[in-house]
């Protein structure tokens, strides 16, 4: 009865904070159309958000062990099911997933595929087993499990060592590029300083976590949850309606994919189309040529330069062009090494852009060997990030929010449920988007370029997120002269639509709520694998519970700051390694969580073994294979990219795991009643 | 709740969670490695391989999970669980 009261309580509220939310958005209209400037929406929703989620951090602050850690155990299904889909949208899936499916068509869907079929190894496999045991941390379950029973022999706290340490890398690697993310969004809907905008965000994050850990994150999460739903759905809803009579975005795209494989099939035969693909070929060649002929062509090169810049002095030229001809010099090769470098770049850019249009609707296009390999590593990425979500520390930390088992199993569907609101429009915006720019940019005059053509080539100059250039000089927009970024898409679509400023504010925000959501759950993790499990577990187990929670927030604060300075470097290897982080916990955490429910025999070696050897191969795969890391595709086995490392590391871990178990001493009696307990209904 | 009520549980919970594991590793394989053979039927428009990679396989999971939480929660009333 008091559960049943408190469920319709939230309700209330929440449906109050989407009213409220209406309305600012209607008033934020309103504004815009008096003719308030672009930068104060962008400031405004900025602005907003993050008040609201700081005080609701500030509402449910505590100090109490049970709501810091762990809500008090009484979120409902559904609302926990809500802030799990908030926790597990990450700024990946809200910014730059769909611009991946635009680019890469069908191959994309495995990021759908996989990171919704997880869900079903959480619920089947994992959630319910760890809300009966009812603890904090992930950790506490495996070193229990692995400790018989309580955690507190030595192979329990090596148990425990290793899980923190295998939360900590692959929470650490997803926290940084979530925060990265936050000062990307902020950078560019306010103009402050890319660092500021982290700062910015982190405070944010920070007031919220800090005073109220997991209940704090828990309803600001829901509320986000909100926030991310109607920014992802408004200019797909818009889109659709525009390009087609269903206002259902999911249902409409399907009318629309026949008409776009048909527009692909008219731009692939395009002689213009062709003739700036052969156009990209050739350059393409140029930069071989010179990459055949280096040294030699470096030091032309050069020369060339520098007598360009001689002449244009010498005959009096334009101030624009001796400037370009001085930039030219600065910006050439400093030596034979970095021109190899630059300009097999280059070459390669060039000949992707020469590549004929891939079809969206089509899997695996290719010959029929590259064909196979690409469906072979499908099912391998596929299978990486189910597992992959199915051991994330942060997700499955959710699953001891709830007030039952069975209200645990009704969580992760609505968890789910709530990922697909998404995760079924993402596709469908792509389509939208790909067919609004293959049919109304593509064939459109350069001299009348859209608005937001300008806006978005102009936001970051190292690296364009969107170009366009009339590369073969007939005034035309041509398919191959337009370059996108996939992190531009999403971005970029309440404009590419014709939606008014507002809602480029929403998405934003919307991208902005993704983020900080996704690192509030990921720095609770990590805060909390070091205060309760290092701290309190291992170091000094008589410490007060007040203590505890002290300690907690204090490294939940050394943890944000060194994120945000990780962040702030703007580190590139890193954010492509946080694919990667799903193929470590896939192989680290996946196996012993499983056999420890489901295998009694199983042992603290083989957890030992199996946690050591996942780990190890799947880092050995990828510092192997990925050139980012300073490895070469050429030591691939079975052609697999190194995102799917996971592929040989759990099957590694498992083998290891069974192995090593069945050759030492079956686990004791408490350990044995510890599995019968979990096991058992409540 | 007794011993051998207990094992039985375990025993009905096992063999429900391989069931639905089964349909889970099908639903996945066959939407990913048959794809190329689906592609040329078509549903509601969409080609079929593509509508499962899309939305078909999620949808299945979905339903999965559904069911999962549905029978579970009989199967622990039936063993004397808390209602």
């Amino acid at each position: 009865m008091k559960q049943r009261s408190f469920f319709q309580r939230l309700s209330e509220y929440y449906l109050l904070f989407t009213a409220g939310f209406a309305a600012f958005l209607i008033a934020l209209t309103a504004l815009e159309k008096e003719g308030m400037p672009r930068v104060w929406i962008g400031y405004l929703f900025m602005f907003a958000t993050i008040v609201l989620y700081a005080s609701i951090g500030v509402i449910s602050r505590t100090s109490n062990v049970l709501e810091y850690y762990v809500a008090g155990r009484r979120v409902p299904a559904l609302f926990n099911g809500m802030a799990t889909a908030a926790d597990w949208i990450s700024a990946a899936s809200f910014i730059s997933l769909a611009g991946g499916l635009y680019l890469h068509g069908f191959d994309g869907l495995a990021y759908i595929m996989g990171w919704t079929g997880g869900y079903c190894l959480v619920a089947l496999l994992i959630a319910p087993y760890l809300r009966k045991f009812a603890q904090y941390t992930i950790p506490d379950f495996l070193a229990a499990r692995y400790g018989g029973g309580d955690g507190n022999t030595a192979g329990g706290r090596l148990v425990r060592l290793f899980a923190v340490a295998a939360t900590i890398s692959v929470s650490f690697i997803y926290v940084v590029a979530q925060i990265y993310a936050v000062g990307l969004i902020a950078s560019r809907f306010t103009g402050v300083d890319f660092s500021v905008g982290i700062f910015l965000g982190l405070a944010s994050i920070l007031v919220c976590s800090f005073l109220g850990g997991m209940r704090a994150i828990t309803w600001t999460q829901v509320a986000q949850y909100i926030i991310i739903l109607v920014a992802f759905l408004m200019p797909a809803v818009w889109l659709s309606v525009k390009h087609s009579v269903n206002p259902i975005p999911q249902l409409a795209y399907g009318a629309l994919l026949p008409k776009l494989s048909a527009r692909e099939a008219v731009l692939q035969k395009d002689p213009r189309e062709v003739e700036v693909r052969a156009i990209f070929r050739q350059r393409a060649a140029e930069y071989e040529a010179r990459l055949k002929a280096l040294p030699a062509s470096w030091e032309a090169g050069r020369v060339e330069a520098q007598r360009k810049l001689d002449s244009a002095r010498q005959h009096n030229a334009s101030l624009l062009e001796i400037r370009g001809a001085e930039r030219a010099l600065i910006s050439y090769p400093k030596d034979a090494d970095e021109a190899a470098r630059q300009w097999s770049e280059a070459r390669d850019q060039n000949l992707a852009r020469a590549e004929p249009i891939t079809p969206h609707a089509t899997p695996y296009p290719g010959e029929r060997e590259q064909s196979d390999i690409k469906r072979n590593n499908f099912l391998a990425l596929v299978f990486c990030l189910m597992l992959g979500t199915a051991a994330l520390p942060h997700i499955l930390m959710r699953s001891y929010t709830t007030p039952s088992v069975h209200q645990s199993r009704v969580s992760v569907f609505w968890t789910l449920f709530f990922i697909l609101l998404i995760y079924l429009t993402i596709p469908a915006l792509a389509v939208l988007a790909k067919y609004d720019i293959y049919s109304s940019l593509v064939g459109s005059d350069f001299a009348h370029l859209p608005n937001w053509v300008s806006y978005w080539s102009n936001v970051d100059k190292v690296n364009p997120l969107f170009s366009i250039s009339d590369i073969n000089h007939d005034g035309v927009v041509q398919l191959s002269e337009i370059a996108i970024d996939a992190d531009v898409l999403v971005l970029a679509t309440p404009e590419i639509a014709g939606l008014p400023y507002v809602v480029s504010g929403l998405v934003a925000a919307g991208g902005l709520a993704a983020a900080l959501s996704t690192a509030d759950g990921l720095l609770l993790a990590i805060s909390n694998a070091l205060s309760h499990d290092i701290y309190f577990k291992l170091v000094d187990p008589t410490a007060s519970t007040q203590k505890r929670v002290t300690i907690s927030k204090l490294l939940l604060l050394a943890v944000a700051f060194i994120a945000a300075y990780a962040a702030s470097q703007k580190p590139g290897d890193i954010l492509s390694l946080v694919g990667a982080a799903f193929s470590l916990a896939a192989s680290t955490l996946f196996p012993c969580l499983v056999l420890g429910v489901f295998w009694k025999r199983v042992n603290h070696y083989g957890a030992l073994a199996g946690m050591l050897a996942g780990f190890s191969v799947c880092v050995y795969y990828m510092l192997h294979t990925s050139p980012v890391l300073g490895g070469s595709p050429a030591a691939q086995w079975l052609h697999i990219a190194p995102i799917s490392a996971g592929i040989f590391g759990v099957p590694a871990g498992l083998l290891t795991m069974a192995v090593v178990s069945l050759l030492t001493p079956a686990p004791d009696a408490r350990t044995r009643a510890l599995v019968d307990y979990i096991r058992a209904p409540e | 709740m007794d011993d051998t009520q207990r094992q039985q549980h375990w025993q009905r919970t096992r063999r429900m969670t391989a069931w639905l594991l089964v349909l889970w590793l099908a639903t996945g394989f066959c939407a990913a490695f048959f794809a190329r053979e689906l592609a040329g039927l078509t549903i509601f428009g969409w080609p079929l391989s593509f509508y499962l990679a899309a939305q078909g396989a999620s949808l299945v999971y979905l339903a999965i999970i559904a069911v999962y939480a549905w029978r579970m929660r009989r199967l622990d009333r039936a063993a004397g669980g808390r209602p």
